[in-house]
């Protein structure tokens, strides 16, 4: 097998509380990677269309990848992989902290969760020790006493993934936790370890990561350590970290505000990057290896409650500071607790719950259904909601759906303000007047996602009205960023510091032995692409060109204030846009992968199995 | 080189623990790593370095000799003269004499220096050349 690699994938049945494990396969490695491309290809393979995300039969896949836990900037992104409650398809959701690294010390490249425990049961990986242990009381924590719980109980070597309440209820954007203030959040993977009786994942490792070539792994990892420092954004980027783009986002006006009303948050300069640092910053909190620790850990009180939180990130800020309308460092530093602490999805959670106000504002809810008055901008009410969400309480029993399924519930054109594609309600960037972030987010395989591709910077320099270069540009970032979740470690060295990508391919040979260069590394990451397109195609009724939507909203307003008053991408631009898309991935009209294009890319088993001919 | 630290600058990545083991022992593996970090959380939320302070304990407790001190101030064990009672191990005061199953005796710091140079965050300097960081105009990290 190739160095770089643990070697092993570790198989789980919670149904009767056996394992086994198997040698990662070196065919895989060459042609999926790992992390992103292990999970897409076992997903593939263990998933029959019949099975439904709670169902028992559904699997939850955690994977590092080959250059996870080794000495290169930020090398600690773990993925974990399910069929999702929330869009019904393909899910990957990826976490930093120290996880990642820790399973590849413990000889695992991946673990494949199948099956349900009878009872609360959580795991523990230590080394060669395998074993299923009765969660008891542990079932019903939430994140932060859970995982302060298992430390103390296994030892602070430990490295926990636990969900909180809104996991174990199945809430369908339960997020899973990491070391006090990291989230693997999207797409409900929580939920699905809920449904399994699955309350934590405990890994400890003592082995070393094989490489390939030591001497040159210390000196070029080491390398990449000494350039990070002299690059500018070393220096500049690092103090807010991610939240230091939220003047610049409103300025251009992107940040949903008011569920997706406007895209100019007035109070915005009270909720930036510098907020958090004058205000309720403790410390900068970095993950495995990382060179720019983007996690800002912070300190606060709202009323008589004193908190600490990992937080607020960009996203948080977006999707429960403008769009909730909160309007301080403090208010939105207290959402984002109180979420992560639930095992709640901030991204998600911020839509679900600027949806609830917007409905309420609008009449669609009523002061009986909800419980109380709601109000934009109150923060009790926001508390009120996430805890009714997590215990699926009242009105939470409806929200815990997702924005799709409690606007059906709800009905009287809920629909409208239900801000989601595919079942995955957007994240914050808030796209009307973006053509090329529009297209990167009906056109993310796990549903309304900017991680695939963060296309708006290049929206602003190039024009906000042009076409040209959008769709080329949207798959450019579709294969580059979650290249990085195949490889298992962090993208933000490159996308915030611009760390030369030169130095990946030369790294990833000394690491595994894999003389790979960038176009063929490219090339995997779009193989990955096209077989989660596959796996939706083969999950998902009628999965085509309409699932690729974008919400009516959108079409609907021209943007009503802010700097991008007025503006909007015409729906036919949008359609022409997709067409072009399509044509570009070698995709059919329905937005299907052709068979040729499959075969190109060494997919022949998706091809029989999709019965495309 | 005295290894000295400023405690709140560290973000726990671990970089140290990663090229000590790298540099030593040419294994990617932080258990292999002759400092440690700690994370105080939920509160106060901060990390805590663990490092030698060339206090002379090991060699004193070394009841066969075992331990030399190498030029620098910085200690060893030897390994044709340990027996393995581990009592560098329990009196270390600073709990950073190490073991590792595929390691045949404890290990310590040696002063390599390496964490200095790499750690991001001006968290472990050296305190007879403090001015030895990446970039001196990084010296005060909020």
């Amino acid at each position: 097998m190739l160095k770089g690699y643990a070697g092993k994938i570790l198989h789980i049945d919670l149904s009767d509380g056996t394992h086994e494990v198997t040698e990662t396969p070196r065919e895989w490695a060459e042609k999926f990677l790992g992390s992103r491309g292990f999970g897409a290809r076992i997903l593939w393979e263990e998933l029959e269309p019949d099975v439904q995300p709670f169902d028992a039969e559904n699997v939850v896949v955690m994977a590092a990848g080959p250059l996870s836990g080794v000495m290169l900037p930020s090398a600690g992104k773990i993925s974990f992989h399910t069929k999702s409650p929330a869009t019904g398809g393909y899910a990957d959701s990826n976490m930093g902290g120290h996880i990642c690294a820790e399973l590849k010390f413990a000889g695992y490249d991946a673990v494949v969760i199948r099956g349900r425990a009878e009872k609360p049961s959580y795991l523990v990986l230590d080394d060669d020790d395998i074993e299923v242990r009765a969660a008891g009381d542990l079932w019903g924590e939430k994140c932060i006493d859970g995982e302060v719980r298992l430390k103390e109980e296994l030892g602070e070597e430990f490295q926990v993934a636990l969900i909180g309440p809104a996991g174990e209820n199945r809430v369908r954007y339960a997020c899973i936790g990491h070391d006090f203030g990291r989230q693997a959040g999207r797409c409900g993977i929580g939920a699905v370890m809920g449904s399994k009786n699955l309350k934590a994942v405990a890994v400890r490792g003592t082995q070393s990561v094989p490489l390939a070539d030591p001497d040159g792994v210390l000196q070029k990892g080491r390398q990449m350590y000494l350039d990070s420092f002299q690059l500018p954004g070393f220096k500049e980027w690092t103090p807010q970290g991610t939240a230091g783009v939220t003047d610049w986002v409103n300025e251009i006006g992107a940040f949903p505000t008011k569920n997706f009303w406007t895209t100019h948050f007035e109070d915005h300069k009270n909720i930036n990057g510098q907020a958090i640092l004058d205000r309720i910053l403790v410390t900068h909190k970095g993950c495995f290896s990382c060179t720019i620790p983007c996690g800002k850990y912070s300190r606060a009180c709202v009323g008589d409650t004193e908190f600490y939180v990992e937080g607020p990130e960009y996203e948080t800020i977006a999707m429960m500071g403008g769009n909730l309308m909160l309007d301080s460092i403090e208010k939105v530093a207290y959402a984002n607790w109180l979420a992560d602490d639930l095992g709640i999805d901030t991204i998600s959670g911020g839509a679900v719950l600027s949806f609830a106000f917007e409905c309420f504002e609008k009449g669609l809810l009523d002061e009986e259904q909800v419980g109380r008055k709601l109000e934009w901008g109150s923060v009790d009410d926001v508390a009120f909601l996430l805890q009714s969400i997590a215990e699926r309480d009242g009105i939470g029993d409806i929200l815990a759906e997702g924005v799709r399924r409690a606007a059906e519930k709800i009905g009287g054109g809920a629909d409208y303000y239900a801000i989601e594609t595919k079942g995955l309600e957007w994240s914050g960037y808030e796209s009307r007047w973006a053509p090329g972030q529009l297209i990167s987010y009906a056109t993310a395989d796990v549903g309304a996602h900017h991680n695939r591709a963060w296309t708006i910077t290049y929206d602003v320099a190039v024009g906000r009205d042009t076409l040209d270069g959008k769709a080329e540009k949207a798959i450019e970032l579709q294969h580059v960023r979650p290249l990085f979740d195949a490889l298992g470690i962090c993208r933000l060295p490159w996308v915030e510091i611009d760390l030369p990508l030169e130095h990946y391919p030369e790294i990833f040979q000394m690491v595994t032995g894999l003389s790979y260069s960038w176009e063929e590394l490219i090339e995997a990451s779009e193989r990955i692409w096209n077989l989660t397109r596959a796996f939706n195609m083969k999950h998902i009724p009628g999965f085509g060109r309409e699932h690729d939507h974008v919400p009516e909203r959108f079409f609907a307003e021209e943007i009503p204030t802010g700097p991008a008053e007025g503006n909007m991408v015409p729906q036919e631009n949008f359609e022409e846009l997709l067409d072009r898309y399509y044509e570009l991935r070698g995709w059919d009209k329905h937005g299907h992968p052709t068979p040729e294009k499959l075969r190109e890319l060494g997919l022949d088993f998706v091809v029989g199995e999709l019965d495309l001919e | 080189m005295r290894l000295a630290v400023n405690q709140d600058n560290c973000s726990g990545c671990r970089t140290c623990e990663l090229v000590c083991a790298l540099e030593n022992f040419r294994e990617n593996n932080p258990k292999m790593s002759r400092l440690r970090i700690h994370g105080e959380f939920p509160a106060p939320g901060k990390y805590r370095v663990s490092h030698c302070t060339q206090c002379g304990t090991c060699q004193e407790v070394c009841p066969v000799d075992a331990i030399e001190e190498t030029g620098g101030g910085y200690y060893r064990v030897l390994e044709d003269e340990c027996i393995g009672c581990m009592a560098c191990v329990e009196e270390c005061p600073e709990g950073v004499v190490f073991t590792h199953d595929a390691i045949d005796v404890p290990f310590m710091c040696n002063g390599c220096g390496s964490c200095v140079e790499i750690c991001p965050r001006n968290a472990i300097y050296d305190a007879d050349d403090p001015g030895r960081t990446r970039y001196k105009e990084f010296e005060e990290v909020d």
